[in-house]
């Protein structure tokens, strides 16, 4: 303790307190200290006389302090009475009086029933999600058809605008990336195959796997992070700031006039990203055959048109515009349920890319079993 | 601290300029805030009051003058020293700038818990004594600001603002959103802390009832410099065109038709 802002003088079963230096913010901490003291160390008295003449400044903290310190006494019912207290500071004093610590009392579960509703909600609310996707769905095909029936309402720019977001800007990073991947998955292939001189058959697996499932894969969990989570952030932002009701009670319908565009920008742009990636994944795995695996480009080629047909390629790019749709629409639903903060915002944001990868996948297991059941 | 005859000046603005990009909005800005005051800050939309606010709190650059702020200049200030000028000023800002993923409990112990070595209770006392001054109760503790009304946001930013119990506060438009009861007891309430704690205000204001009711001084920002400073009668009696707009236009004179039929050129 630096120094005494509380001198204590008992005389009997009275006690007298003389409060001396700057009862401001800065000592609060002391004093708090000081007064507590004083009040375990006094238990017995019956009379407290408290002299504010000699203190410097005072202010809401000391105000504060001092209200604690007459209450700590007069609750035991010690006559406390306070001297001295200048006129400027009686007002604050008064003012802090009126201050009611009445807490709304906190509700006392039991901790299994609180988890079992943790539980619940969860359970309720991934419900409410799928509800949200179908209505979001549903909202889109009837935008969709009002433009259908009306061309002219449709928002062409717009959506050219969003096709250069997510489809002409995203080309250098899905290609890189691609690339990577197919240089990846030829270069382990060639590892293991070697083993049992079975090095030709990597590009099959290299065709196969790139064509059917990987590039789109890739392709659309690089939108979800990149595209989708930026249509959330938007529309989210957008919300926040009540741009979205302000187009309503001009008479527009947000999901035309936002969302169809940008749905239809992701439908329109990510096959055309799937057919560029899996080219760069496929002249990835080719490079890197013919570099590490010593199988020349034109046996590489040769070999490609024996493994795979058109339908290989087919399967591929058949689902990428649903896939597309899923990013679209989770994106556009979770941007839509952004509230007032920037913390809402942001983890709106997260739930929207989350939720669209793991649809993806979801979406690419039940295309699976659907080609195999038709047999493609 | 500089003497000005009677009074200390705890704001001292000399030659500011401030711009963005081509434009000049602060042309050379001469005003001085003494202590314990309550100063409005009057000028039309636009004219570059809130950025004289900022700039004297320093989240704007100026481009030439100094600003002294309890004699430190800031500019010369060390980090050290200019944080000790910070705690002693708080700023509400126009929307209220609350942190929204703190509640209102932790928002107004923010400042408390960064600065102040205090017991939780004693933290948790002070704060809900700090909302009750600014007009609220305990049922706003615990949330988040996105759950606040426009006033409530506004009476929890000035509680966040008074927290330290700072010599200067900062009101960028305070009562833009609050109902006219509401708009007077903020004014009454900033009357009576300016009273008790010596509180200087630095007040941006649209609000002629403040003005008239709780302002000592008023000064005016007009094509980038203060064209007057004064009381309310000074105002009044001013020749000055934005002048007797402002003073004398409809509004004021429905507020204050008292004070408006006093004047036979109003």
């Amino acid at each position: 303790m630096a120094h005494a802002l509380l001198i204590d003088k008992i005389d009997g079963d009275r006690l007298a307190l003389a409060a001396t230096g700057a009862w401001t913010s800065q000592n609060a901490g002391a004093l708090e200290r000081q007064i507590e003291t004083a009040a375990q160390q006094y238990d017995a008295v019956r009379q407290v006389a408290i002299d504010m003449g000699a203190v410097e400044r005072l202010d809401t903290f000391g105000a504060w302090l001092l209200k604690k310190l007459v209450s700590s006494f007069s609750s035991r019912g010690c006559e406390t009475e306070v001297r001295g207290l200048k006129q400027d500071y009686r007002a604050l004093f008064d003012e802090l009086q009126q201050v009611k610590l009445e807490e709304p009392a906190r509700r006392q579960g039991n901790p299994i029933v609180d988890g079992l509703v943790v539980v619940g909600k969860s359970v309720a609310s991934a419900g409410d999600g799928l509800v949200a996707i179908l209505n979001m769905l549903g909202a889109l095909a009837v935008a969709f058809a009002r433009v259908i029936a009306n061309p002219r309402r449709f928002r062409l720019t717009a959506m050219v605008h969003q096709l250069d977001n997510v489809g002409w800007r995203a080309v250098p990073i899905i290609l890189l990336i691609t690339f990577l991947i197919g240089s990846i998955i030829a270069q382990q292939g060639l590892f293991h195959f070697g083993k049992f001189g079975a090095d030709i058959y990597v590009v099959d697996m290299v065709g196969i796997l790139v064509l059917r499932e990987i590039g789109v894969l890739i392709v659309c969990i690089m939108v979800a992070g990149r595209s989708g989570s930026a249509y959330t952030a938007e529309l989210g932002s957008m919300k926040m700031r009540e741009e979205i009701d302000a187009l309503r009670t001009m008479g527009f319908d947000p999901i035309e006039v936002l969302c169809l565009p940008r749905v239809l920008a992701l439908i329109i742009g990510v096959p055309i990203l799937t057919f560029l990636g899996s080219m760069a994944a496929l002249y990835g795995g080719g490079l890197v055959c013919w570099l590490y695996g010593g199988i020349d480009p034109d046996v590489y080629l040769q070999r490609l048109k024996e493994a795979i047909d058109i339908r290989t390629f087919e399967v591929g790019m058949i689902k990428a515009p649903f896939m597309a749709l899923i990013v679209g629409v989770v994106a556009c639903v979770e941007g839509m349920k952004v509230k007032g903060s920037a913390e809402s915002l942001g983890r709106q944001t997260t739930a929207s890319v989350v939720e669209s990868i793991f649809l993806v996948i979801v979406l690419d297991g039940l295309f699976a079993i659907f080609f195999a059941s038709i047999g493609m | 601290m500089g003497l000005n005859g009677k009074h200390q000046t705890v704001i001292e603005a000399r030659g500011v300029k401030v711009g963005f990009g081509e434009k000049l909005v602060l042309d050379g800005v001469d005003l001085d805030v003494y202590r314990g005051e309550i100063l409005g800050f009057v000028g039309g939309s636009g004219a570059g009051k809130s950025v004289l606010m900022r700039t004297i709190i320093g989240l704007i650059p100026k481009r030439a003058g100094t600003i002294r702020v309890f004699g430190q200049d800031m500019d010369a200030a060390s980090d050290r020293e200019r944080q000790a000028v910070e705690r002693r000023w708080g700023v509400l800002f126009q929307q209220g700038a609350l942190f929204s993923s703190l509640t209102v409990r932790e928002n107004v112990q923010f400042p408390l818990r960064e600065y102040l070595k205090l017991s939780q209770a004693l933290m948790d006392e002070l704060a809900l004594a700090k909302l009750e001054m600014v007009g609220l109760d305990a049922s706003v503790l615990d949330k988040y600001p996105s759950e606040l009304s426009g006033g409530m946001t506004k009476r929890v930013a000035l509680a966040r603002a008074l927290a330290l119990d700072p010599d200067i506060v900062f009101l960028d438009e305070p009562t833009s959103g609050l109902d006219p009861i509401g708009a007077g007891e903020f004014d009454s309430l900033i009357a009576t802390l300016q009273r008790t704690l010596g509180l200087t205000v630095f007040m941006v204001t649209h609000d002629l009832d403040s003005l008239h009711t709780v302002c000592d001084r008023i000064a005016v920002l007009a094509d980038g410099r203060i064209i007057a400073a004064g009381d309310m009668d000074a105002m009044l009696a001013s020749e000055h065109p934005w002048l007797k707009a402002y003073f004398h236009g409809k509004r004021s004179r429905a507020s204050h038709p008292g004070l408006a039929a006093a004047l036979p050129s109003a």
